[in-house]
């Protein structure tokens, strides 16, 4: 890599020690999922994601697991002592063809930009007519100029970024959605999706390439704490500038309500006994 | 309303020095309440609450400075409810525009994750106050699409909601062109765009029961169906309505007071829009003619005959021509629909899949909207099965499969798009909508920047921005 020295090779210096890119001190937290030893992310491009989606990968993606008094499905037991507990499953990586344009989509990002696809796409997801490109946050800004620029793709508009938490999920907890729009090509539409850890809640910001992204990525920090590094100006928009917490985070208190009787006090809407 | 000026431009000896000097010398008696104090840079801060404009106008001027900021709002009656716009002037050019907002922050977004799915629809109704057909139904074709039961949605029920749809178009316009009239001095176009919408009103008022957040389009369908009777009473009144249009038209398109004050202003080219992701009749205005109901058609657009209504000019103008022909082609499909429900009469308005219809089939009673009586005999005197089931329906809700959905409809603004996740359970996991207002709003200060102080009134009512919609 680039710490081999460029001079003459003369036998008996020791060779320079490989300069690497991985901090890891610094490097940020990942799932099970995205571990993977160097040698495979060396031989994938370079990334921190192989390149071949895996066979595991096709399994649904278990963000949480649900637990609640009601809905439980084995036996027909609808007294709440049942009970409910099952793995909440979104849809795993889709096997093409993925029909519709989708197919022409990814070849054509895959074209347009052939290292940060290949290291950077970690899952391509066709569910309810819709395609979602899982992208790892290092190769966000990589992936969404060419979405808008090449000719194949021109995705001139982005309808926003929705902040999604899934607190249950280690190491991807926050989620940010990222919607484009294609008029060019008629409206076709594609998702991206991108995680980061809620100890290291950066994601780059897209606003150099989509300016209109401005108010939602300082919404979406508003609402969740993420941190859309390269912002012009990440500052509260919704709530007042001195607010603590980001209120749509799934762990931000909802707070009860005292009432006059005996001490008693009213829940908090998601602690209140009910069907979930 | 605050005034200040700012020190970047003072040097020792200028008239900054005298009017610093005549502040310290001015005992602070000088307005209604409060007076010149300082911020904490030691720039003159004007509060005007009462008094007179001249007054605050005339120590301004003592003080030299050219470049003032003004806070416009959030309590200004030409900004469309609680906006806030931050304007850096010199003398009346606006050198900077900057909007705050979330002064009207509800939380409706966090709100629903805490309620079923179909209570959703009473939240969402409730952000965009103008447009609450059209969140209801972005909100409900994400569900139906995270639900896989688009294809099962009655033709009928789809025709409602187009119809709905549509007046409800023409009333949010009829608002944009009469409160944009109103900010400009015109209060007749004001009184005439505000009786018309009522005529609106009155029809979903007895469709649904209310003027206003209706709560009316259901995952799965409409909350109830619309009687020959209420399309005879709307009928009755279109004549009027067409009336009231042209009224308008003839009052505003060609006064040269109104064109002096908004053709050339507000311009936007279509490159700032792409960019802005501005959509709705600001992008129309440059010649584009991308309209979602042609583009991506949902609840059958494709099967009405409408134009899409465009302009070149990319100004403030062609906005208000935009929205006033827009009327007229809403007028058009609506009077197709009601063509359609005339003949659909008597068929179902819900899906048929009973775990997720709600079984009563409310009716309009003595007292405004009554109960289906026949489902009362039913769950009250035959069958304790049904009983169980409305109940279960109601208080628990049915369940979404796991999985995200992004379905967006044709605004009067624009794009509303709506980001629902589900995590498999009867409330929704997350639900964003992408109001139209929220991104449109963004374009202020392109629109302001570099023109004059009272041309911004005119830009930013050519956005047409509600704050409930922006703020949610």
């Amino acid at each position: 890599m680039s710490g081999r020295s460029s001079g003459p090779e003369t036998p008996d210096k020791q060779p320079v020690v490989h300069e690497t890119t991985q901090d890891p001190v610094n490097a940020p937290e990942r799932t099970e999922d995205q571990k993977v030893s160097p040698t495979h992310a060396q031989e994938s491009g370079g990334g921190s994601v192989p390149a071949e989606l895996r066979a595991e990968d096709r399994e649904p993606v278990q963000v949480a697991r649900k637990k609640g008094m009601f809905g439980g499905s084995l036996g027909n037991d609808t007294s709440g002592y049942g009970g409910l507990d099952v793995p909440v499953l979104l849809p795993g990586a889709a096997e093409r063809p993925y029909g519709s344009y989708f197919d022409e989509v990814v070849d054509a990002l895959e074209a347009a930009a052939p290292e940060a696809f290949a290291a950077g796409l970690e899952r391509v997801v066709v569910d309810r007519g819709e395609l979602t490109l899982h992208v790892h946050r290092d190769h966000l800004q990589a992936l969404v100029r060419p979405l808008r620029d090449d000719a194949r793709l021109r995705f001139e508009v982005c309808t926003g970024v929705s902040g999604v938490h899934w607190p249950q999920q280690t190491g991807a907890e926050l989620h940010a959605v990222y919607h484009f729009q294609s008029i060019t090509h008629g409206v076709r539409r594609v998702r991206l999706e991108v995680t980061c850890p809620d100890d290291d809640p950066r994601i780059p910001s897209i606003v150099a390439t989509y300016p209109t992204n401005d108010w939602h990525e300082r919404e979406t920090y508003d609402m969740f704490g993420i941190v859309f590094e390269g912002h012009p100006g990440l500052t509260r928009i919704l709530m007042p500038d001195d607010w603590p917490g980001h209120p749509q985070r799934k762990d931000y208190p909802l707070g009860g309500i005292p009432v006059e009787y005996k001490g008693a006090t009213i829940p908090a809407p998601d602690q209140r006994r009910s069907y979930t | 309303m605050a005034t200040t000026n700012s020190t970047d431009e003072q040097v020792a000896g200028s008239p900054a020095d005298e009017g610093a000097a005549y502040l310290d010398s001015t005992p602070t008696d000088l307005y209604a309440e409060g007076g010149p104090t300082s911020d904490p840079d030691g720039d003159a801060v004007f509060t005007a609450a009462g008094g007179d404009w001249d007054d605050i106008a005339r120590d301004v001027a003592a003080l030299g400075a050219e470049r003032i900021v003004v806070n416009m709002g959030p309590q200004h009656p030409s900004t469309h409810g609680v906006l806030r716009l931050i304007l850096e002037l010199d003398g009346e050019t606006v050198q900077e525009a900057r909007a705050g907002i979330g002064y009207l922050h509800t939380g409706i977004e966090k709100n629903m994750e805490v309620r079923t799915w179909t209570q959703g629809t009473t939240f969402c109704t409730r952000m965009d106050y103008l447009t609450p057909i059209f969140n209801e139904a972005a909100y409900c074709l994400s569900v139906e699409k995270l639900l896989g039961i688009t294809d099962q949605i009655p033709q009928r029920a789809n025709d409602i909601r187009v119809l709905m749809m549509e007046l409800n178009r023409i009333g949010s316009h009829l608002i944009a062109v009469a409160t944009g009239g109103m900010e400009l001095g015109a209060t007749t176009v004001m009184t005439i765009g505000f009786r018309e919408r009522e005529r609106l009103l009155r029809f979903f008022e007895a469709v649904s029961g209310l003027r206003m957040n209706h709560a009316y389009v259901r995952p799965g369908g409409v909350a109830q169906d619309v009687l020959p009777e209420h399309l005879d009473q709307f009928e009755e009144e279109l004549p009027l309505l067409r009336r009231g249009i042209s009224e308008l038209e003839k009052l505003l398109l060609e006064s040269p007071v109104l064109k002096g004050r908004l053709v050339d202003v507000g311009y936007l080219s279509l490159a700032s829009c792409m960019a802005l992701g501005i959509t709705g009749p600001i992008l129309r205005s440059t010649g584009l003619p991308h309209d979602l109901r042609k583009a991506e058609p949902y609840c059958g657009y494709e099967t009405y005959d409408f134009d899409v209504v465009t302009r070149r000019d990319m100004d403030a103008y062609s906005r208000l021509c935009i929205r006033l022909d827009e009327m007229w082609q809403s007028l058009r499909i609506a009077e197709q629909a009601i063509a359609r429900l005339r003949a659909s009469e008597g068929e179902p308005v819900m899906v048929a899949d009973k775990k997720i219809a709600w079984p009563a089939q409310l009716s309009v009673g003595a007292d405004g909207q009554g109960n289906s009586l026949d489902h009362i005999r039913e769950i009250m005197g035959e069958s304790m099965e049904a009983l169980i089931h409305h109940f279960k329906l109601v208080t628990e809700g049915f369940r979404v499969p796991p999985g995200q959905a992004y379905a967006a409809v044709e605004s009067p603004k624009g794009e509303l798009g709506v980001h629902s996740v589900s995590d498999g359970g009867t409330r929704p996991y997350r639900v964003h909508f992408r109001d139209p207002s929220f991104t449109n709003l963004q374009a202020a200060s392109a629109l302001s920047e570099g023109g004059l102080v009272a041309d911004v009134i005119v830009a930013v009512a050519s956005i047409d921005p509600v704050m409930g919609g922006v703020d949610r």
